[in-house]
């Protein structure tokens, strides 16, 4: 049984396609066949956080419409071998992800895929509506800012009411709280939410902490997933993350202000 | 609090002010998530009835709908203007 899972916000900008492209990853490179569906049609970018957007022929309406097959849309990540990316279109209109037409291609692809991960556009209208509503579990990404949270918990009010296990009286979406852009040192300021805060506002399970880093743009810039950064804060909090979804217990890391010792304040100015 | 902290401007702590206004409203949009999708029909239909006999604006006519294990409760709440 593949492992269907959203990435969503609500809110743009939060770090959602930087989260999909290092959680599936992650997930792939522990040797789990794995696909990331870009959902923003019309504004397709996890092409380009991935370093694939040249190898872009057939997109997923393309194959919803029947104009492609799946392998023909399917781009194999040229890093992990187990890695598939299934490109937006950047030219159609979000209405051509149909229920039907999406719920085709995810039975399809979880004949072969261990992991779905489906990579949401922000909003609440349809193309989020159609990312979540075939989910079983939801990484919720959130920055510690109040316009963040607030969508965050819409986003969760939404999953527990519209998507298909909602709507079926099943059990319910999973849902994982994952904090990014964490600036420890504002926190302790007392000038950013904490994560703490975010937990008992939002009550959902805590999955992983990324602070925020400069890496993240660097990766970004080169098309590298965070992840692959081992030796960055970031990349090691995405690492933590993907081992904490995979049922290992990690403890959480970069949570609080490294203090500076004497002689890093003095040349560095502190 | 360490030395240098002393010497530092007091600002107010921005965080908890987030927090608390964060509660309120999360809060509040849960409340109303929960309400079924007839209410600001039904709102509505009941405001045009109530002005038949009384002059009244939109705001004075609340409908909500507790819910507890056992039972649900239609609440209606009518604000008739002063004479």
């Amino acid at each position: 049984m593949a492992r269907i899972i959203v990435v969503t916000s609500g809110k743009g900008g939060v770090g959602k396609t930087t989260t999909s492209a290092s959680i599936s990853t992650g997930i792939a490179k522990r040797g789990h066949k794995t696909v990331v569906i870009d959902f923003d049609v019309g504004l397709r970018n996890l092409d380009l956080i991935m370093n694939c957007e040249r190898r872009v022929v057939y997109d997923f309406v393309n194959v919803i419409q029947g104009e492609a097959s799946l392998n023909q849309a399917l781009i194999r990540d040229k890093r992990v071998n187990t890695l598939f990316i299934l490109p937006a279109s950047q030219t159609r209109e979000k209405e051509a992800l149909t229920k039907e037409g999406v719920e085709r291609v995810i039975n399809e692809l979880a004949q072969t895929f261990d992991y779905i991960i489906c990579d949401s556009p922000a909003g609440i209208e349809h193309g989020a509506q159609m990312a979540l509503y075939f989910a079983d579990e939801a990484i919720v990404v959130t920055n510690p800012e109040v316009s963040s949270v607030r969508d965050s918990d819409r986003i969760l009010g939404i999953l527990q009411s519209k998507s298909r296990r909602a709507e079926k009286g099943q059990d319910p979406v999973k849902e994982h709280l994952l904090v990014t852009r964490y600036n420890p040192v504002r926190v302790e300021r007392g000038e950013m939410l904490s994560v703490a805060d975010i937990e008992e506002i939002l009550a959902i399970p805590l999955m992983g902490v990324i602070p925020e880093s400069q890496i993240v743009l660097n990766s970004s810039n080169q098309g590298l997933p965070v992840i692959l950064e081992t030796e960055s804060d970031a990349g090691q909090a995405y690492d933590d993350a993907v081992a904490r979804l995979l049922g290992e217990e990690r403890e959480h890391r970069f949570m609080t202000a490294q203090k500076k010792g004497f002689f890093s304040r003095m040349f560095k100015g502190g | 609090m360490s030395f240098l902290d002393y010497f530092r401007s007091k600002k107010t702590n921005t965080a908890n002010v987030a927090k608390e206004r964060l509660q309120i409203i999360v809060a509040h949009e849960r409340g109303h998530r929960k309400q079924p999708d007839y209410l600001p029909a039904l709102q509505q239909e009941l405001l045009a009835v109530i002005r038949k006999y009384v002059d009244i604006s939109d705001d004075m006519v609340q409908v909500e709908i507790d819910r507890t294990d056992t039972c649900s409760v239609l609440e209606l709440n009518v604000t008739l203007p002063e004479k």
